[in-house]
This record gives C-alpha cells, structure tokens and sequence, in this order.
C-alpha cells in the first residue's frame, strides 16, 4: 500500500474511532468536536474538486455554504412557525426533515454554482478570483438586507431537524449522519477523479489547449466541476447549521471561503484526505490556541503564512511524501 | 426637495468613488505592475485609520494623523513587500491569495491585540467641521467636499506621475516587461516595493480620510476592498483610467441606489416591502453591473484585450 493510502485509512478510522470513544466515556464536548470536523471537511471536500482537481480558485465557496445553511434555516423557520414558504404555483411547506433540507440545499446551491460559474469561468486567473469573491459578497450583503430571515442577527431554529429512524439529538447519531456524508462525499470525489470526466478536468487544469484540440471543451468540464464542487460545500451548510441550530450571514462571509480554502491548502491541495486532515488540523488549533489565546487566528494566519511559503504540499504532502499523480 | 436629495446622495456617491479609487489604484498598479492579487490590501487600509487616530489623538493635529497615515501604511507595505510579498511574485494566484490571506489574519488579529476591540474614533479638524452652503442652497459637510478635493487631487497626481515622471516610464516598462527593464540596468526589486509602497501610502490615506466619517476598528478594510476588487473588474485590471471610471461608477450607483431604489419601489407598493424589496436589491446592483461587465466585457471597461 502507499504511503497515502496508509495515512487516508489512519485518518478515516481515527475520526470516527475518537467520538465513539468519547461517547462511551461520555465526553459530549469532543463528540461535537468531531461532527465539526467531518462537517467542515465536507465543505472543503467540495472545494477540493473545484480548486485540486480543476485548478479553479474560488473563493466564494462561502457563497454554497451559506445558502445550504439558510435552505436548512428557512425551511425549518416555516415549520417552525406553520407558515408555507410561497402558496403560487404550488404550496410550498417548511419542513423538518433532513432529507428534505439537504435535497433543497443540493439544489440551491447548485443552481447558484452553475449561475456563478456561467458568469466566472470565461475569466481565469485573479479575475476568476476576484469576481467569485464578489459574488459570494453578494450572497451576504443580500442576506444581512433582507430582515425577514433574520437579517445582520441570523436566526436559530430550536429544535434540531429529523432523519428518519435515527434521534438527531444525540450528539453520536448526528455524528454518525455527518461522517457517513463526508464518507459518501469523499466516495464521490474518489470516483471524479479516476473518471474520464475527472480526467479531463486535471488535464484542463494543465493544460487548456491541448484538451480543446482533442475535442474537449474546457468550460462545459469546468461548469460541471464547479456544479458539482458547490452543491458538496452546499449539503456541508445545511449540517453545519444543523449542528449549530443557528444561520447567520456570516456562513457567507468571505472569510468563510478563505476559511474552507485554508481546510484544503493546510491538509493538501487535491490530496483526497487533505479537507479531512486540514479540517481536523483546523479545529484542534481552534480548539487549543482558542484556549491559550483570544488572538488564535494570527498564528493560525502564521502557520498558513509558513505552510505556503515552505510547505506546499500541506499536512498529508509532507507527511506522504510528493505524489507522482498530480503534476 | 428630491433634487437636493439628489444632488447630495450624488455627492455622497462621488466622495465614496474617490475613496475607492484610492483603494482600487494601488491593488490594480500592484497587480498591473508585478502580476500579484493582494487581500491584504485592505488590512493597509486599516493600519492607516489606526495611525491617524492614534497620532490625531495624541498630538491633537489632524494634519499629523493624515501624515502619519501615510508613513504608517507606506512603511507597513514596504515591509511586507521585502519579508513576505517578495517570495510570491514568481507563484500562482492561489498562493498569492493564501498568502494574503494569512497576512490579513496576522495584521487583524495583530491590531486587535494592542489597540483592543473597541473602535477608535478620528475628529473632523475644526477647520472643515460643518456644513457650508453650495450655489442652489444645498447645505453639504464641508469635509466630504475635502475628501472629494483631496480624492481628484491625487487621481491627478497619480496620472501625472504615471504618465510623466521616470517613475511612471519604469512603472509602465514594468507591466510591459520586466525582464527587459531589469536588463537595462532598473533595479527592478527596489521598483517592486516602491510601487507596493506607493499603493499602501494611498489605501492608508483613504482610510485615514474615511476613518474621520466612520469609526476606525478592526476589519473595517475588508467591505471596501470587496468594492475595490468589484471596481478594478469593472474597470478592467491594471488600468489606473479603469480604476478610476470603475470607481466613480461603483460609489455612485451603490449611494444612489440604496436611496433611489427604495423610494422608486415605494410609487408601486407599500411602504415597509418597498424598503425591504428595494434595499435587497440595492445591495446587489454593483454586483449586477460587475456580471453585466463580465459578460460583455470580460476584460473590463478599460482592460487590455487578452
């Protein structure tokens, strides 16, 4: 087995082995902290697609997040207060079911990555990164706007929402949902990449022309990609919201992108595990340097500082050793 | 009545696009010059609001605070550009961004740590405190007439310097090739951080001008910097012209929209969904107008075709 391969079981047997752990000693705290992680490495995991595989530097991704947060908020706001979401064409009821939620936040987000990508992909370079962090902006200001849905404040839904068979109040049974959806979002990224789809998205990123000349339209590959890449980092927004019971405009905030691009760099840019590694490395500094000092975000600015400038390959590239398959 | 109101949300939008173009000019002349997208840029911002209100406190002179903004941001961006931004000029875009992006973290986090959370505030000297009366009998804050002055003075500066000086023909044959410049005998990274400098200097200065208006606090820069990098995509990047025109276009319809729209909605329904409707939508028109550039102009107004 290569080395990675190792480390990728190591990381996937220890996320989940650590919250049943702590659930069988009863350490609710560390079991919340894991959902966290395996929520934010979902998120980064969509990401992962657009900016590893594709080479697309958004930074909007908080744009999905946000909008697979609010699916969730509005959705359950109307159930909470037995108010349907529009009666024209159809009725339209909140809902407290999480399948429901997610199927919403799948679309939404996605509808906004393909408006976005249509929008963006004919840029490339820091015009693709400015106008998807503008975009994402967008998201935000019109949120904080629109006072129905909380507006600056955000709203918090009381009661968390309902997976069939499963009591989602337990911190370990919400767990267990959360890591069977990044297990299933790694799947899907796993199988993107060895996919012709997949293969010529990496050889878009290396190399646009050549895959024009055999035929292959760069754009329509990148849409997809992007597509697809946001409607992860979507479904990661409804559970995020879900765990805390709270939306605010600040899942769209631009620092929520530059946060879920961190997870990725931090782990390893298109390193499968690398949103897993840099989402756990993420919460434990969050979790320790929170404790030892207010101002924790400047030496997790430090540490970043040092990883791009001396650690390219993040946490599992220097751990694994660089890998041949990408470039 | 609306004419006045008119006329003063016009002037509102004119001072907020120069603010910008101070902003935008330096990010665009940074990225025109050594190809890199600076976030932290706004951080510059920041620390030039803090050096003026800081300074203003103390000495009890405007004057030394705008000064002192200048130095203080000119300084913080040279050093940046020699310890950090250096290494970054010959890397890919998503390393200049993660880059910056920590920078922005350390520089927050950083002025949080000695000037607290508290916001700081920046009196208005007394000597353009008040209103005075334009012709038409509009009565407007002299100081926001300052700041548009000082704004056109420096896009004019700016023009001046970049289309006649010998800076200016070494920041030009910068963007155009650096190998070449470098060649004939430009020491090409004492150009890179005086232009780095050169861009800090005026985002501090818009920041210390700005910062006399609102409060000065931590993260203040990050909003216009999002403006900024709207009105360089307008205006296409690396064209101070574009800066210019973006920004003017962008502090306009974004003033007069937040006050045109809701009124405009309020002739065809009620009142309180007026406000929301046309406040929502207020707070996408630039956006709206960025995706409108970006489809029929991909390289902005004044960009160079690719």
């Amino acid at each position: 087995m290569r080395r990675e391969t190792i480390i990728n079981a190591g990381l996937a047997a220890g996320l989940l082995a650590i919250p049943l752990w702590a659930h069988v000693t009863g350490e609710i705290f560390t079991i919340t902290l894991a959902t966290r992680v395996a929520i934010l490495a979902l998120a980064a995991v969509g990401l992962n697609l657009a900016l590893g595989l594709g080479g697309l530097v958004s930074f909007g991704h908080a744009a999905y997040f946000g909008l697979g947060g609010y699916a969730m908020g509005i959705l359950a706001f109307h159930a909470q207060t037995y108010d349907p979401i529009f009666t024209w064409p159809f009725v339209f009821e909140g809902t407290k079911q999480m399948l429901v939620i997610w199927a919403v936040a799948l679309v939404a987000s996605g509808l906004a990555a393909a408006l976005i990508g249509m929008l963006t992909l004919h840029t490339s370079g820091a015009y693709f990164i400015m106008a998807t962090l503008a975009f994402g902006q967008m998201f935000y200001y019109l949120f904080v706007s629109w006072p129905k849905y909380g507006g600056e404040d955000g709203m918090a839904i009381y009661v968390r929402n309902d997976f069939p068979g499963l009591n989602t109040l337990d911190p370990i049974q919400l767990f267990v949902i959360c890591y069977a959806l990044l297990m299933a979002g790694l799947f899907v990224s796993w199988r993107i990449a060895r996919s012709p789809f997949g293969l010529a998205l990496q050889a878009a990123r290396q190399n646009a022309e050549r895959v024009e000349t055999v035929g292959i339209r760069p754009f329509r590959i990148r849409l997809a990609a992007f597509v697809i890449s946001g409607m992860i980092t979507g479904l990661a927004g409804a559970l995020m919201a879900d765990l805390n019971r709270f939306v605010g405009p600040t899942m769209f905030s631009w620092h929520t992108s530059g946060e879920i691009m961190v997870l990725v760099i931090l782990g390893g840019v298109a390193r499968l595990y690398g949103p897993v590694a840099g989402a756990a490395l993420f919460v434990l500094l969050e979790h320790w340097l929170g404790g030892v000092s207010d101002y924790w975000l400047a030496f997790v600015g430090a540490l970043l500082l040092l990883v791009v400038l001396f650690a390219r390959g993040g946490l599992i590239g220097s751990l694994a050793g660089r890998e041949v398959a990408h470039d | 009545m609306t004419t006045i109101l008119f006329i003063e949300q016009v002037l509102n939008g004119l001072q907020f696009g120069v603010m910008l173009f101070l902003m935008a000019a330096g990010l665009t002349l940074v990225f025109g010059v050594m190809g890199l997208i600076n976030l932290a840029h706004g951080a510059l911002y920041m620390v030039g609001a803090f050096a003026a209100a800081s300074v203003a406190a103390a000495t009890g002179s405007f004057l030394l605070g705008l000064i002192a903004s200048l130095a203080a941001a000119a300084m913080a961006g040279a050093i940046v550009e020699i310890v950090v931004i250096r290494r970054l000029y010959r890397r890919d875009h998503l390393d200049q961004v993660l880059a910056t992006f920590a920078l922005i973290l350390i520089f927050s986090e950083g002025t949080r740590w000695l000037f607290g959370s508290f916001p700081l505030y920046l009196d208005i000297p007394e000597a353009l405190s008040g209103p005075v009366t334009l012709p038409g009998g509009i009565d407007y804050p002299l100081y926001r007439l300052f700041i548009i002055a000082v704004g056109l003075a420096v896009a004019g500066f700016l023009f001046w310097l970049i289309a006649r000086t010998r800076l200016g023909i070494r920041i030009r044959a910068g963007e155009a090739d650096r190998e070449m410049i470098a060649a004939l005998g430009v020491d090409i990274s004492k150009l890179y951080t005086l232009v780095f400098a050169l861009g800090a200097a005026l985002a501090g200065m818009a920041g210390a001008l700005v910062g006399a208006i609102q409060s000065v606090e931590v993260g203040m820069g990050e909003p216009v910097l999002i403006l900024a990098f709207v009105t360089i995509i307008i205006g296409g990047i690396g064209s101070i012209k574009g800066a210019f025109v973006g920004a003017l276009l962008v502090g306009l319809i974004d003033t007069l929209g937040r006050t045109l729209l809701p009124i405009a909605f309020g002739t065809v329904m009620e009142a309180s969904a007026a406000t929301t409707v046309g406040s929502a939508l207020a707070s996408m028109l630039i956006y709206i107008l960025m995706a409108g550039v970006l489809i029929a102009r991909p390289q902005g107004l004044f960009g160079a075709a690719a």
